[in-house]
């Protein structure tokens, strides 16, 4: 499982996460949810190890493994997989021989990619003038050739059409309930997710089991995902700001009158 | 009597080349013109049909419609195979067909420079190629130019003429056999494209560490014709300076150069090429793809639009691998008439880290994640060279060392 303790991360010298502690348990599908800018996918790309991400102080723990400062492809080595929010385009570089080296032969990428009406975009340089919803079925081909137990989705469903939703849903939902091949992971415990979606639509397709709020670098609160949902529906996040000012008041207040 | 032009390439012997390093042309011995001529490509030895491999010839000739092999300074092969085309030496050819002589030297100027003047004087051979009237030439005639022997400089004069509605594909091959180490290579290239022609020309070079190559290569293209030049430089080589020139007289013609070149520690490259568009309608398209792993590269570019209605774009894209890496990007641009649209994109710097951390949060190592970026990056460049040569050129990047130093 994966433990983040006390993180505190900063881009370009900004503070951008602050003293950030959660767990993403091993069989367990963990929905994040936040406001623009509260800080959910610069938590991904810390955990995912990519430059730029400085960690000030806490600590990433994958299995009791402290991997805070590993390179990014031990990270992937260790059966971290990510779907970034904006991944770079790669000119020349074409899908196809991208699947091919990432799935090692130990995954059927044509048919994959048939799945996802992505057949014809195999023989295009990766990303090179995809649309919204084309990147996001290329990453999920991409997470499916290379088969992670941790899988890190950064809005899986924005950009994407009503028709392909259905398929890139099918497709998280094979890719989050397969059977784990990672070294170091419980087979049977099944693969850990931790899944950014700004709409909530993902969760139709994944069994979701806990959520977490993030405002301004750090967690807010902590709950059933469907609940969390519908609250955020209902009132917005300016609520769950509210919710955690209010318990940081009560904590002030605590440590005043116990002082 | 001494002609004109023998005077004006006399005064030119001491002249230097607008571009590159200065070369001393007594500081080689002159290329043998006695080797004894080869019955057949597959009788010479293994190393020598191990590099013609590696620059895209075929020694059984087999899928080619002629071919042609200078060694040192003597053609000790010229075959043909196909219909539709004829393939010989220049200097027999002069023989054979007296009006060659209103073509030779009249797209280079003898006096351009002293690699040029002296070619001009030594009365250098080379391949003549004729596409005949209307021929459709199934097969590429390939073309190669081997240095053979330590210190030696090569002159070479090849002409070229695509007839009327001919369509037809050339593949040079120029190399070095082992361990001649130093040498000089002066190519003189003159092409003529007459109305509806359509060539495309593939050279690779394969040369070696202390070689020096100074081509000179002029392009006439008639109305409708089409020019595809590809040019693949990825083994080391000690100084190339080059800068093919399509001079697009009629409308509606159409040329793409494309460049894929590496300068390895110790190499400098000063690659450019060049269409002038003379006339409405014309087409032309330079794309560069270059790297450094220590080398230096100079890229440079020229379009020149003298009439209205073309459209041009110029493309130069360098990569550093490494810190003693030099990329120059020089573009130029050159309208002399308002109704022209051309367009320049030059950019020169690292890899990007956010590429590379891309590939590897797929499992590739750091190492995997840069070959396969810069493979990628001279794919771009290489994408219009003809199938048959993918696979070997491909080869070739695969055993290029492109981790820099
Ligand atoms: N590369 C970057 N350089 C500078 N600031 C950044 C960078 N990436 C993110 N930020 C800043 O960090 C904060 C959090 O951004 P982000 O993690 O993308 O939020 P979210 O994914 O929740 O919308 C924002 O204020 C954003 O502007
Ligand atoms: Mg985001």
């Amino acid at each position: 499982m994966l433990e983040i303790e006390n993180l505190t991360v900063e881009i370009e010298g900004r503070e951008i996460l602050h003293d950030l502690s959660l767990n993403v348990m091993t069989g367990y599908t963990t929905v994040l949810f936040g406001p623009n800018g509260s800080g959910k996918s610069t938590l991904l790309m810390t955990i995912m190890g990519f430059s730029g991400y400085k960690v000030k102080s806490g600590r990433i723990l994958l299995n009791g493994e402290d991997i805070t400062h590993l390179p990014v492809n031990e990270r992937a080595k260790r059966g971290i997989g990510m779907m970034m929010q904006r991944p770079p385009n790669l000119t020349g570089v074409r899908l196809k021989d991208l699947v091919r080296v990432t799935s090692k032969g130990n995954v059927d990428t044509e048919k994959v990619a048939e799945e996802l009406d992505m057949a014809r975009f195999l023989e295009r340089d990766v990303n090179v003038g995809f649309s919204g919803g084309e990147i996001k079925r290329s990453e999920i081909l991409q997470l499916t050739a290379q088969d992670p137990c941790l899988i890190l989705l950064d809005e899986p469903e924005s950009g994407v059409d009503m028709v392909s939703i259905e398929k890139l849903g099918v497709k998280v939902h094979d890719l989050l309930t397969g059977p784990t091949h990672c070294a170091g992971w419980r087979e049977k415990s099944g693969k850990a997710a931790l899944i950014i979606t700004h709409t909530g639509q993902i969760l139709d397709y994944v069994e979701a089991d806990r959520g977490y709020v993030m405002c301004n670098g750090t967690v807010a609160c902590s709950g059933n995902p469907r609940e969390l949902l519908a609250e955020i529906r209902k009132m917005g996040y300016q609520e769950c700001i509210r919710c955690k000012i209010n318990q940081a008041n009560l904590i002030k207040e605590n440590i005043v009158s116990e002082g | 009597m001494v002609s004109n032009e023998e005077k004006r390439a006399r005064d030119a012997l001491k002249k230097e080349a607008k571009f590159g390093e200065d070369i001393d042309l007594d500081a080689y011995h002159e290329g043998r013109r006695d080797i004894a001529e080869v019955e057949s490509m597959e009788d010479l030895p293994e190393d020598t049909r191990t590099t013609m491999l590696d620059s895209g010839i075929t020694p059984s000739g087999k899928g080619r419609s002629g071919n042609f092999l200078l060694m040192d300074n003597s053609v000790v092969h010229s075959a043909i195979m196909g219909e539709g085309v004829e393939l010989m030496p220049l200097r027999q050819a002069l023989k054979v067909h007296d009006w060659l002589k209103d073509y030779v030297w009249k797209a280079v100027q003898p006096d351009t420079d002293k690699y040029t003047a002296e070619t001009y004087l030594q009365k250098a051979d080379g391949y003549f190629i004729r596409a005949l009237p209307g021929a459709k030439v199934k097969m590429p005639v390939q073309t190669c130019l081997l240095l053979k022997n330590r210190n030696t400089k090569q002159y070479v004069h090849n002409v070229l003429i695509a007839e009327e509605g001919s369509e037809f594909e050339v593949v040079t091959g120029c190399a070095t056999t082992k361990g001649v180490e130093k040498g000089l290579h002066l190519g003189i290239s003159e092409f003529f494209m007459k109305k509806n022609s359509k060539l495309t020309f593939t050279m690779v070079h394969n040369w070696s560490e202390f070689i020096g190559v100074r081509p000179r290569t002029s392009v006439i293209m008639d109305e409708g014709t089409t020019y595809i030049n590809n040019y693949v430089a990825l083994k080391p080589v000690k100084t190339i300076q080059t800068y093919p020139t399509a001079h697009m007289n009629g409308p509606n013609g159409v040329c793409r150069f494309n460049t894929v070149a590496v300068a390895h520690p110790g190499g400098v490259l000063d690659l450019g090429s060049r269409a002038i568009l003379n006339a409405p309608g014309c087409k032309a398209e330079l794309i560069s793809r270059t790297i450094t792993t220590g080398g230096t590269v100079i890229a440079r570019g020229q379009l020149i639009g003298n009439s209205p209605g073309i459209k041009a774009h110029l493309e130069c894209k360098g990569l550093i691998l490494s810190d003693k890496g030099v990329q120059i990007a020089i573009p130029e641009l050159e309208a002399r008439v308002p109704d022209v649209e051309m367009t320049h994109e030059a950019a020169v710097g690292k890899i990007a880290q956010d590429q590379v951390e891309y590939l590897m949060s797929r499992g590739l190592t750091e190492e995997e994640a840069v070959g396969m970026i810069v493979r990628g990056f001279l794919d771009v460049g290489i994408r219009g060279i003809p199938d048959h040569l993918k696979a070997e050129i491909e080869k070739t990047l695969k055993e290029t060392d492109v981790r820099g130093s």
